[in-house]
């Protein structure tokens, strides 16, 4: 392993270094697209710690970024609270809210838990229309963006992205820590196997219930930082379309992987919009053809395939590790 | 997570988007050059209100009819027409495509109040036309605080005003009693009624009764309306309120002058579900010709837009009153484009809008005309009344103007 830490760090590295510098070279138009995109990635790791690490299925995660959204566009709206204070008190909220949820879900297995937390995403909208005092009814709330602050010198835009690019870094760091140790493990073996889980001394349903608090606190946050960089909330910015969403780009991006996140990011902000460009008459249609397409080329996510290919370019250099580095974290999560 | 590629592989695509983005090039009028003009819109066309989608449809149609005419003043319209899906970021991210990236002159005809809402700011601080919405809101005839957004249809105070112009006519000792949705739509069209009335007979209302969406039932509010011995009846529900208003009121004997908001106006959702017997003598407020109604079949305006149809728009509904709205609106802004001449800066679209004398369009009932000022961003706010004779509605009395401009 230690062979394959430098270029993993050069990795990191560069890529950091490119995603600081776009600012200076995109327009504030992309800019905004690349601050959905690391919002969208936020939310899509919180899913995919649920789903792909732990193998419970969830419908309704556009609930959690509604209730994200809402939690931080109320406080700036009512309070004058600053945008940076909203970020913990949404992903909080969401955890304990999420917490809460999942101590009755954990009676519910697969497919019939995927059916109760749709009926979140279904009920949310509904709900944040009754608290029209708060939340604005439909016709929802109406933010300002954020200016930078110690009077740098950057736009709205530019500086929207450094707050959700360093939200993402942090975020993902603790993830992958959280992911890769102790608590990891424990999480992945009640996916794969939840009685010898048990007999080796796992508190399932302990652990089911955190994560989905910590999930929906993930998706808590990358709601709350929608709500500036769109600068407006309403209920019809939540409908249902969007925790299908969450959950396409989770698998697609590669269920069980932390890189993958941001893929399935990437594809389900840019590949709707390009399969308008290609045809305005049918473009979920083309849509569609995308999504067959890549769960057929790359059926352990676009993270898998790339990890796959990697794999293939060096066996010849390191045959043992190649071989043990088939993804085995994701084919065990249908 | 034992490969190594990953990042690099984000690298590349991240290199890719950058080369992606089109730098934005200096132009002396935005979106205009010497043979086009180039115009944004984002429509519904997927998701839960797609059944509008054929208005950026129909709009699309005529513009092309426009071209194959010539065009405005020589150049041709390149209408750029993207899916919303009626969700506000989406919205956002596109009228920001529109703006930054494809360079519009000029967005129009945007739809949905809460779309609309989320680019309300952002248009007015990039200066950019945000014309004629496809919204019934009052908040967009607001040209002091936003002076690069204007309204079309006639909104909820405007109509709210014609109710109170005819009680005042004709009921000038009315006990009023008012049901309404307790939220910006009810309270829109509460504001105008009450404003029509003025402060001397605000004191004929009786009686407010109001519901939430949420609400299962308004069945106690109509029995309390009845008991205040109101004797007219203002009506603001949305039409699954409204069916049951209109049942209630005829169950329990109570017959008052009842005035029913147009959004609830329809035939096939409202009336028949709620008996076109219970139905009769309602009354409500109209501004375009309804394309389904027998009386304008002759009617020159009416055999135009389905001459058009057939040819551009073959398969439109010629029964969707959606697609006459979109005709009509669409006709406004080649009117205003037209009227720019050669200046086709941003400030003189807005000025042109801002500047719309009498003008008629054919699907607008006779009389009707769209009149705008830098002080009224409100383009049409004349409406004639109607009444449910138990099987459609028939036109009576004169246009009613809410500002009494003639």
């Amino acid at each position: 392993m230690s062979g394959s830490r430098l270029p993993r760090l050069v990795g990191l590295l560069s890529l950091l270094l490119a995603a600081c510098a776009l600012p200076f070279v995109l327009s504030n138009f992309r800019l905004f697209q690349f601050s959905q995109v690391y919002i969208y990635a936020i939310a899509i790791l919180g899913l995919n710690m649920l789903t792909g690490y732990n193998g419970q299925f969830s419908l309704g995660h556009g609930a959690f970024y509604a209730i994200g959204a809402y939690v931080s566009a109320i406080m700036m709206d009512r309070w004058n609270i600053a945008y940076g204070w909203t970020l913990p008190v949404a992903g909080v909220l969401c955890l304990v809210v999420g917490f809460l949820f999942g101590l009755p879900a954990l009676r519910l297995e697969g497919l019939y838990l995927a059916l109760a937390t749709f009926s979140l995403a279904l009920a949310v909208p509904q709900i944040l229309k009754y608290f029209e005092h708060w939340t604005g009814g439909s016709q929802g709330i109406v933010l300002s963006k954020p200016n930078a602050p110690f009077g740098l010198k950057l736009n709205p835009d530019q500086w929207l992205y450094f707050v959700t690019f360093a939200v993402l870094v942090l975020l993902f760091w603790l993830g992958a820590n959280l992911l890769k140790g102790r608590i990891g493990r424990a999480i992945v073996a009640i996916r794969d196997n939840h009685i010898a889980a048990e007999a080796m001394g796992i508190n399932t349903a302990l652990y089911k219930s955190l994560v989905f608090g910590v999930s929906a606190a993930y998706t808590g946050v990358a709601g709350a930082l929608s709500a500036s960089v769109i600068a407006y909330v309403a209920p019809d910015s939540f409908n249902v379309f969007l925790s299908v969403t969450l959950l396409i780009g989770s698998v697609i991006g590669g269920l069980a992987s932390i890189s993958g996140a941001v893929f399935g990011a990437l594809f389900i902000q840019f590949v709707p919009n390009w399969a308008q460009d290609i045809s305005k008459a049918a473009p979920w249609a083309i849509f569609g053809v995308f999504l067959i397409g890549f769960m057929y080329l790359m059926p352990f996510g676009i993270a898998g395939g790339i990890r796959l290919l990697w794999i293939r370019a060096t066996r010849s250099r390191v045959p043992q590790e190649g071989r043990s580095a088939v993804p085995t974290q994701a084919h065990t999560t249908t | 997570m034992r490969g190594t590629p990953q990042p690099l592989a984000l690298v590349l695509a991240l290199g890719v988007a950058v080369l992606a983005a089109v730098p934005a090039g200096a132009q002396t009028v935005v979106g205009v050059t010497a043979t086009e003009i180039k115009i944004g819109n984002t429509n519904p066309y997927s998701g839960p209100a797609s059944a509008y989608g054929t208005i950026g449809k129909v709009i699309g149609a005529y513009f092309k009819k426009v071209n194959d005419e010539g065009g405005v003043n020589g150049r041709k319209i390149n209408y750029i027409t993207y899916d919303d899906g009626y969700s506000p970021p989406k919205t956002v991210e596109m009228v920001r495509k529109l703006v930054e990236q494809d360079q519009v002159a000029a967005l129009f005809q945007t739809l949905g109040t809460p779309p609309n809402s989320a680019i309300h700011k952002y248009m007015n601080q990039q200066k950019v036309p945000h014309l004629f919405v496809a919204t019934g809101a009052t908040k967009w005839n607001d040209p002091q605080n936003f002076p690069w957004t204007m309204g079309f249809q006639p909104n909820y105070q405007t109509e709210g005003r014609v109710y109170a112009a005819h009680v005042l006519k004709n009921h000038p000792n009315a006990k009023i009693g008012i049901l309404y949705q307790n939220d910006d739509y009810g309270k829109d069209y509460l504001k105008g009624f009450e404003d029509g009335l003025g402060e001397a007979h605000k004191k004929m209302i009786v009686l407010r009764q109001s519901y939430e969406v949420t609400d299962p039932t308004i069945d106690s509010q109509i029995v309390n309306l009845k008991n205040s011995s109101a004797n007219v009846f203002f009506n603001i529900t949305i039409p699954k309120f409204a069916v049951q208003a209109i049942k209630k009121t005829h169950d329990i004997g109570w017959k008052p002058v009842h005035y029913l908001n147009n959004v609830s106006s329809s035939l096939a959702t409202v009336l028949k579900p709620a008996g076109l017997e219970a139905s009769k003598d309602l009354i409500t407020a109209l501004y375009m010709k309804e394309v389904t109604d027998p009386q304008w079949r002759n009617d020159k305006g009416f055999t135009d837009w389905v001459a058009f149809m057939k040819k551009y728009y073959p398969e439109g509904a010629l029964d969707d009153q959606a697609n006459g709205y979109g005709y009509n609106v669409a006709i406004l802004m080649t009117h205003v484009l037209k009227q720019c001449g050669n200046d086709l800066s941003r400030e003189n679209i807005m000025r042109q809008a801002a500047n719309v004398k009498n003008l008629e369009l054919p699907l607008l009932l006779p009389g009707i005309k769209v009149n705008t000022s830098p002080t009224d961003f409100a383009p049409i706010e004349q409406e004639q009344l109607a009444k449910f004779n138990g099987e459609k509605w028939d036109l009576f009395g004169e246009l009613f103007d809410a500002f009494r401009k003639n």
